[in-house]
């Protein structure tokens, strides 16, 4: 099989390989799969009610792709089951004939996990969007998995309760998909990811098997923890129809601040003597001088286009501790060289020095047609190094690359604006981004902190993890769907 | 020869620019209602994209998804990508009708005699307001009601029949001479534009707006009889028509004597302000209608850039709420500046409503199209206008204010019992200065 060695932007530059369609015709031409036909789409209606079963071509494409750039694959059918019960009978009734089974949630994934496969069958959970329970006596808050994000978090605020993570799309990303993806966000650093609040998850199993793992209890060693196996499984082990999360007490106040430095390095510096000095902030952000410069000539807010790195700070807890602390970072950002530090009196003013940071991406997008962005991550200390050798990439294979992202904990944003019809361009892209994870590796990074392998960061898996933990992988995937049908051809290939 | 696809020949960056990651999706009404990608903007770019492809034919289904699809444009304020969702949006309204797929008489009949007829004749359609004024003032719209004669009419046209505008006593030209000028001092001189449903259902809110510019030392120039800016044309699909009518109203103002052309409604704004692209292929008007988008101006966004000054005496009222305008909020951009009209006037508190920028449904003639959808919309605008137990809501778009007023008439007891624009309060306070 051709999809080894390969980068997938490669594949992209290529229509005849694209990897989903190069694994599936080799699994069919294997026999091991079918696609969704006539008489599958008839007992799937049986199932379900007939409008939650779509197959009309004009309601499909747009079940082609997910967030990721490029990749696009035509489904066979999707549907919209409200149960866990439902889902269930889909997988099981999918098992017996051998359809593979993407699934799916808002579909803003960045690394192509909810991307299909041709004539697979796509299970959309969106519909399946009731907040079941806020438990204020044991702190946690359950939920089916198609209720948004921000939704949970909201109705945690109602009650003064608070669910941290908070990934770039949480207006829309469902909760099960953030799970399967194990999101990360803004305050990765103080608060952790979506992995360190998931206490219970329901499941249905590649066989349709429905189970419950884990439950309410803060400790529970009984047996393996099974429930962490589902967290960043990507969809290929199971379908997470029912989370229980755990919730904390809502920070009382929060404090804003913005600092503009003429070097990466002293940026860094601060940070570390952030951290020396006993203080994990909530939010550690900077943006370097290209993505500066691109927020200015769309937002117009003001910056110096001249900064090499704007770093927004904020720290949250209690009102006294808060004052203390920003206090402290302050003076910390100024010892470390920062040209420029200013703190936001209120909540209007944060926003207002916050709005770089949150118009970076959308000021990268508009400059190219495509916009391609990754997540490589290195340990907090080697992150100046890693911003410099991206603007060395960069310059050498003359290309618009911005990056942005989380100081506090290491996560890049490098942001290549490009656009995927200029094959040349697109080829310097696949080679800058191949020296940009093998600089990630060697520093002893991850070439994906927060986005998922999908099939967007496939190629580099095995050459991160080593033969035996991927092979170890495969072997957990093999154990628990032998048939190969829960979104196959995602994080890695299967065994022939 | 079948004809060239109006989607193949777009700039394809165009579609291309939707990078898909969905941002838009919590922002659109349709999808917020069904959740299926095909209600969603990224859905429907991907469907248009799949026509300049050649992936997919023009079908009843693209067509009918088109129209389900308000026109909002919610998504452009979404969209991280700085998609232009409008063009998109027109080109493809104007793909489907191109391609036919719609037949039906019916359907044709009406749109021809609306957008072919009465809405490229500013005289017929003026003449139709006298006719429906006569028939509202006499009282013969009561006594019919009153008859249950509207239950003869196929059921579609008599739900229709209560939302009728009320038309003026007097149209814009009655009212407002061709030049007035301010007593003292001029600072500045723009032309007004008067609209068409404006000018039969609201010709007050235009001698307000004339009223409020003369406030500000600005000296108006109203052309008489102006035609319709063609917006209605260009979005349903007939971009011929938008561009006739576009040129017309360039013709009507001397555009090299003017500061400003001055509009008050938020739905007309937008596309006025995109004759420049309208008429790119015009070679006696590409350079004219350039010079015409650099001037039009909302009128909150022109009071607020030459300085407006504040009333000393108030508008009557001591709260207030906004809604905005689909196409003034997210067509053009124009958010805070209505709210500081509003907070510049003594003694009134604008209270925030909730979703403020949450279509209400009337999107142009989509209250007509699609009712239904049309309806849950108006009820949930109602809801949240309950939350803020404002006694007065202010917008700025005809189409809006005739659809919440008819919303809050059919809700008994409503906190708020007035619809009003923010020009209207201005002008108020503006004048019980004098007394």
């Amino acid at each position: 099989m051709g999809v080894k060695r390969m980068g997938w932007l490669k594949f992209m530059t290529n229509n005849q390989t694209q990897p989903s369609l190069t694994l599936y015709n080799e699994l069919a031409r294997m026999r091991l799969v079918n696609t969704v036909d006539a008489n599958f789409i008839q007992s799937l209606q049986a199932l379900l009610s007939p409008e939650r079963v779509l197959t009309s071509v004009e309601d499909i494409i747009p079940y082609g792709f997910d967030g990721t750039a490029v990749l696009k694959q035509r489904p066979g059918a999707v549907v919209f089951p409200l149960t866990s019960e439902e889902v269930a009978d889909c997988v099981r009734l999918a098992c017996k004939r051998s359809v593979p089974v993407v699934t799916r949630g808002s579909g803003t994934g960045l690394s192509g996990g909810s991307v299909p496969l041709a004539g697979c069958l796509v299970i959309c959970l969106v519909k399946m969007d009731k907040l079941i329970e806020v438990d204020e006596k044991n702190l946690t808050l359950r939920a089916q998995s198609g209720v948004i994000t921000k939704e949970i978090d909201d109705a945690a605020a109602k009650v003064g309760l608070f669910y941290p993570p908070d990934p770039g799309s949480m207006k829309i990303s469902t909760i099960g998909g953030n799970v399967a993806e194990n999101s990360g966000g803004l305050r990765g650093l103080k608060y952790g990811v979506t992995r360190d609040y998931v206490m219970g998850l329901e499941v249905v199993l590649p066989d349709g098997t429905l189970t419950f793992l884990g439950n309410k209890c803060v400790k529970d060693v009984a047996g393996y923890s099974m429930k962490d196996l589902f967290i960043g499984s990507e969809g290929t082990l199971g379908i997470i129809t029912e989370v229980i999360l755990k919730v904390l007490p809502r920070p009382k106040a929060r404090k804003t601040m913005l600092a503009l430095y003429d070097s990466m390095d002293a940026a860094a510096k601060t940070i570390s003597a952030i951290i020396a000095a006993k203080i994990i902030p909530c939010t550690l952000e900077f943006l370097d001088r290209v993505t500066v410069q691109c927020v200015e000539d769309y937002a117009k807010i003001g910056l110096p286009t001249d900064v090499e790195a704007l770093v927004l700070m904020e720290t949250d807890g209690h009102p006294v501790v808060v004052e203390e602390e920003a206090a402290q970072m302050m003076a910390l950002a100024k010892a470390n060289g920062a040209r420029d530090v200013r703190a936001a009196a209120d909540e209007a003013e944060g926003a207002k020095l916050a709005a770089a940071r949150r118009n970076a991406f959308s000021a990268l997008a508009r400059v190219r047609p495509t916009t391609i962005l990754e997540d490589v991550t290195v340990p907090r200390s080697e992150l100046a190094t890693m911003v410099a050798f991206i603007d060395s990439v960069a310059k050498k294979h003359k290309l618009q690359i911005g990056t942005f992202g989380h100081l506090g904990d290491g996560n890049l944003h490098p942001t290549f604006l490009t656009n995927e019809l200029d094959h040349e361009e697109m080829h310097r892209v696949e080679v800058a981004l191949e020296e940009i994870v093998e600089e990630t590796i060697r520093l002893g990074g991850t070439v994906t902190g927060e986005h998922g392998v999908g099939l967007a960061k496939k190629a580099f898996l095995k050459r991160q993890l080593g033969e035996g933990s991927y092979e170890l992988m495969r072997s957990i995937k093999q154990a628990l769907d032998p048939q190969g049908l829960l979104n196959p051809g995602k994080i890695f290939d299967l065994r022939n | 020869m079948p004809q060239a696809l109006l989607l193949q020949s777009l700039d394809y960056s165009v579609l291309q620019q939707c990078m898909h990651c969905g941002m838009c999706l919590p922002t659109c009404p349709t999808y917020v209602e069904t959740k299926m990608e095909k209600n969603s903007p990224r859905g429907r770019i991907a469907l248009l994209r799949a026509v300049a492809d050649g992936d997919l034919e023009v079908s009843k289904a693209l067509s009918d998804e088109m129209y389900y699809c308000l026109g909002c444009l919610a998504c452009q304020t979404a969209c991280p990508a700085g998609v232009n969702y409008a063009e998109l949006f027109e080109t493809a309204r104007a793909e489907v009708e191109q391609a036919n797929v719609n037949d039906g008489m019916q359907r044709g009949f009406w749109r021809w005699i609306t957008l072919n007829v009465i809405f490229m004749h500013p005289w017929l359609l003026r003449l139709i307001g006298r006719v429906l004024r006569m028939y509202q003032s006499t009282g013969l719209d009561k006594l019919m009601r009153k008859l249950r004669f509207f239950g003869l009419m196929p059921r579609s046209l008599a739900k229709l029949e209560p939302q009728t505008p009320q038309i003026a006593a007097q149209f814009s030209d009655d009212i407002i001479l061709p030049q007035e000028s301010p007593i003292a001092g001029q600072g500045s001189r723009v032309g007004l534009l008067t609209g068409c449903i404006q000018d039969l259902a609201f010709s007050n809110i235009n001698r307000d707006t004339v009223d409020v510019l003369i406030a500000n030392g600005c000296e108006v120039i109203t052309p008489r009889s102006q035609s319709c800016c063609g917006s209605l044309h260009a979005h349903n699909g007939e971009l011929e028509l938008a561009r006739e009518l576009a040129r017309r109203q360039i013709d009507s103002f001397d555009l090299d004597s003017l500061d400003a052309i001055i509009t008050n409604a938020g739905g007309c704004g937008s596309h006025l302000k995109t004759y420049g692209h309208l008429l790119h292929d015009d070679p006696l008007y590409a350079a004219k209608a350039k010079v015409w988008d650099s001037k039009v101006k909302d009128i909150h966004e022109w009071l607020v850039q030459i300085r407006f000054r504040k009333p000393t005496a108030g508008a009557g009222v001591s709260e207030v709420t906004y809604h905005e305008s689909c196409h003034l909020c997210h067509g053009q951009k124009v958010v805070s500046q209505p709210r500081q009209v509003l907070a510049s006037i003594p003694g009134l508190v604008l209270k925030e409503l909730p979703e403020s920028n949450w279509c209400c449904g009337s999107a142009g003639i989509y209250n007509i199209t699609q009712p239904e959808q049309s309806q849950k919309l108006l009820d949930r605008k109602v809801a949240n206008l309950k939350l803020t137990k404002a006694p007065i809501v202010a917008t700025s778009n005809p189409g809006c204010h005739l659809q919440i007023a008819n919303g809050l008439r059919s809700c008994g007891d409503h906190p708020c019992q007035e619809v009003t624009q923010p020009v209207t309060l201005l002008a108020r306070a503006y004048r019980s200065e004098r007394s």
